[in-house]
């Protein structure tokens, strides 16, 4: 049987047009409460649209009415099923003391996996240096690090004229912050190559730092070495394997080893830790960025490296302490803290 | 050749809790690719703009003037998509031009979490430049879909606005319709066509004036002559009239005669 296109037009375009104003406003403004009318209303046109795409499906092959209908009931679809959830209200304090670190702890074996090949890497790169100094500009392509360290730090000593970097600390900054929130969110990314891509980039990473220690204590600049990276080390390392761990708790949903279920379920699984990780990097190289241009970068005599190592190991106690403990009692108390970011939808 | 055949005919098929099944159609790699030009413009446009404002604060330091504009470059280039995709229900202003969104793979609403996963995997997708392993995978997968929109689970579909066929002015010439002269053979004629045959004949006629004048009469000869395979009407109802003319006739039957629709729902 084929239907009265024209009437049959011609009497639902009104329900049509009207859901078509409630979705158009719902969609502009996601956060407004429906009265309770409205939404009887919103029930009542949704399930009459969807009686008119059943029956244009069935009766005729209209093909545009039925593109539009569909269309339609989808997007009314997802405005009726889609979650009311009571999002949490975001808490600065308690997501970086409390859910960020239970996050980290929750997924401790990818953060083991992720430091294990940065120190992999580290421990070729010191003994490849150890072995061939000749190898320095394969190890460390970068031209500050290509110098004799002693030169070097007998050149950062010197007090003559302005610091290298007056004037221009804030700039050198921020392009810390970003350059390294990039690297991280490459890190991550990398982790749906199966783990591939995040094993080499913490490989990569672990090789150059290995190089560069060992060839500042092998030139006896150990105290330099400790003053110029610890303050800022102590903590854009960690959060360089964060992300790495957000790459490898991706892959590990990826593989699905040991797990049940299917991709979606277990990728969906992951999201919210994943972007609380990430987050929780982002904040961490925040911080790292400041104490590099504002801090790392002075030497004796300007700054005793005994007060920049004490810094750098006070940073990373903390910091220890933190992931150790940070959402502990919380847990203790049964408090209902977001199971993982606030920003998540927690599935 | 391949592209072509598994790009325009995919879609997302979803049934609700109601039973009812929809289809989204699913937006393709060139219509992506459109929308990402368009969009990598618009950040090109906010980034020169935010460029030129901050530029203002070097008269007080030049040191936090370069920083504030490295870390807003930064901001702008990451947080676009997030923020957009957020606040406009997974829509930039490319997808808006072209008419895309993202959505939840199962049709719901999107979550921030999905939001920003797809945002950031942009940066594996990229690789090694212009999205070319985002554009294979998009290629190969079955919902379209680059990695960021496998781990956030998401697709992009294409928005279809309603677009009603003007049947009267399709059928306005057709002054006098032989068919209809013969009520129990045009009954007849609804009961055996099917919906989609009824709704080629119906394409057939209001894409007639796209085709070659040979590719026309061939089309409309072929139609007509399925057609009247599916009822004999007498010699006097079809002589003398096209191919065209006779599925004029046809569809004239089939969507516009009274009593042959079925009732709306109340």
């Amino acid at each position: 049987m084929i239907i009265h296109l024209r009437k049959f037009i011609e009497t639902e375009r009104p329900y049509w047009h009207a859901l078509t104003e409630m979705v158009d406003a719902f969609e502009a403004d996601p956060y407004r409460q429906l009265a309770f009318s409205d939404i009887k209303r919103l029930h009542y046109l949704y399930q009459r649209a969807s009686a008119d795409l059943v029956k244009i499906s069935t009766f005729s092959a209209e093909k545009q009415i039925r593109d539009f209908l569909e269309t339609l009931v989808g997007r009314s679809y997802a405005m009726i099923h889609s979650s009311g959830r009571k999002a949490n209200r975001f808490r600065p304090l308690l997501w970086l003391g409390a859910v960020f670190p239970r996050t980290v702890r929750r997924h401790r074996r990818a953060l083991a996996l992720s430091a294990a090949a940065m120190l992999v890497g580290g421990f070729l790169g010191a003994a490849a240096l150890v072995a061939d100094q000749d190898a320095k500009d394969v190890l460390m392509p970068f031209e500050h690090l290509q110098m004799d360290p002693a030169t070097r730090v007998a050149e950062e000593e010197t007090t003559d004229g302005p610091h290298r970097l007056a004037g221009s600390k804030g700039r050198f900054s921020a392009f810390l912050v970003t350059h390294n929130t990039r690297v991280s969110i490459l890190v991550l990314a990398l982790g749906m190559t199966w783990g591939v891509g995040t094993l080499l980039v913490l490989f990569s990473n672990g090789v150059l730092l290995g190089a560069v220690v060992a060839d500042y204590v092998v030139s006896g600049q150990t105290p330099f070495l400790l003053g110029w990276l610890l303050p800022h080390g102590a903590v854009e390392i960690p959060a360089v394997l964060v992300a790495g761990q957000a790459g490898f708790v991706l892959a590990g949903a990826l593989m699905g080893r040991g797990k049940a279920y299917g991709l979606r379920d277990r990728l969906a699984e992951v999201r919210g830790d994943v972007v609380t990780l990430i987050a929780g990097v982002a904040v961490m190289l925040v911080w790292a960025g400041i104490v590099e241009a504002f801090f790392s970068q002075y030497h004796e005599p300007v700054l005793p490296y005994a007060a920049k190592i004490a810094f750098g190991v006070t940073e990373c106690v903390l910091l220890m302490l933190l992931f150790a403990t940070g959402g502990r009692r919380s847990m203790d108390r049964a408090d209902p803290l977001p199971t993982a970011c606030p920003l998540s939808d927690g599935r | 050749m391949t592209f072509m055949a598994i790009s325009p005919h995919r879609a997302l098929t979803i049934r609700t809790p109601e039973g009812v099944l929809f289809s989204l159609p699913l937006a393709t790699p060139i219509s992506r690719f459109l929308a990402w030009l368009l969009d990598a413009g618009c950040i090109a446009v906010l980034t020169n703009i935010a460029s030129l404002v901050l530029r203002s604060l070097g008269i007080l330091s030049a040191d936090a003037a370069g920083a504030v504009t490295t870390a807003a470059f930064f901001i702008i280039q990451i947080g676009y998509g997030m923020a957009l995709e957020w606040f406009w229900q997974g829509q930039t202003i490319g997808k808006r031009v072209f008419g895309l969104r993202v959505m939840d793979v199962r049709g719901l609403r999107l979550h921030y979490s999905q939001v920003v996963i797809r945002n950031l995997l942009r940066s594996v997708d990229g690789l090694p430049a212009f999205y070319f392993l985002g554009g294979i995978v998009c290629l190969v997968s079955r919902h379209a879909q680059r990695l960021g929109d496998i781990a956030a689970d998401c697709v992009v579909v294409r928005r279809v606005r309603l677009a009603e066929p003007h049947l009267d002015s399709l059928l306005k010439d057709n002054r006098y319709n032989s068919l209809k002269a013969y009520p129990h053979l045009a009954a007849r004629l609804r009961q055996r066509v099917s919906p989609a045959e009824a709704a080629i004949a119906l394409q057939g006629l209001m894409r007639r004036d796209e085709l070659d004048p040979e590719a026309r009469v061939a089309l409309f000869a072929q139609m007509a002559d399925h057609f009247r395979r599916k009822v004999v009407f007498p010699d006097e109802a079809v002589t003398g009239i096209s191919d065209e003319q006779y599925i004029r006739n046809a569809v004239e039957v089939l969507f516009h005669e009274p009593g042959a629709f079925a009732q709306s729902p109340s």
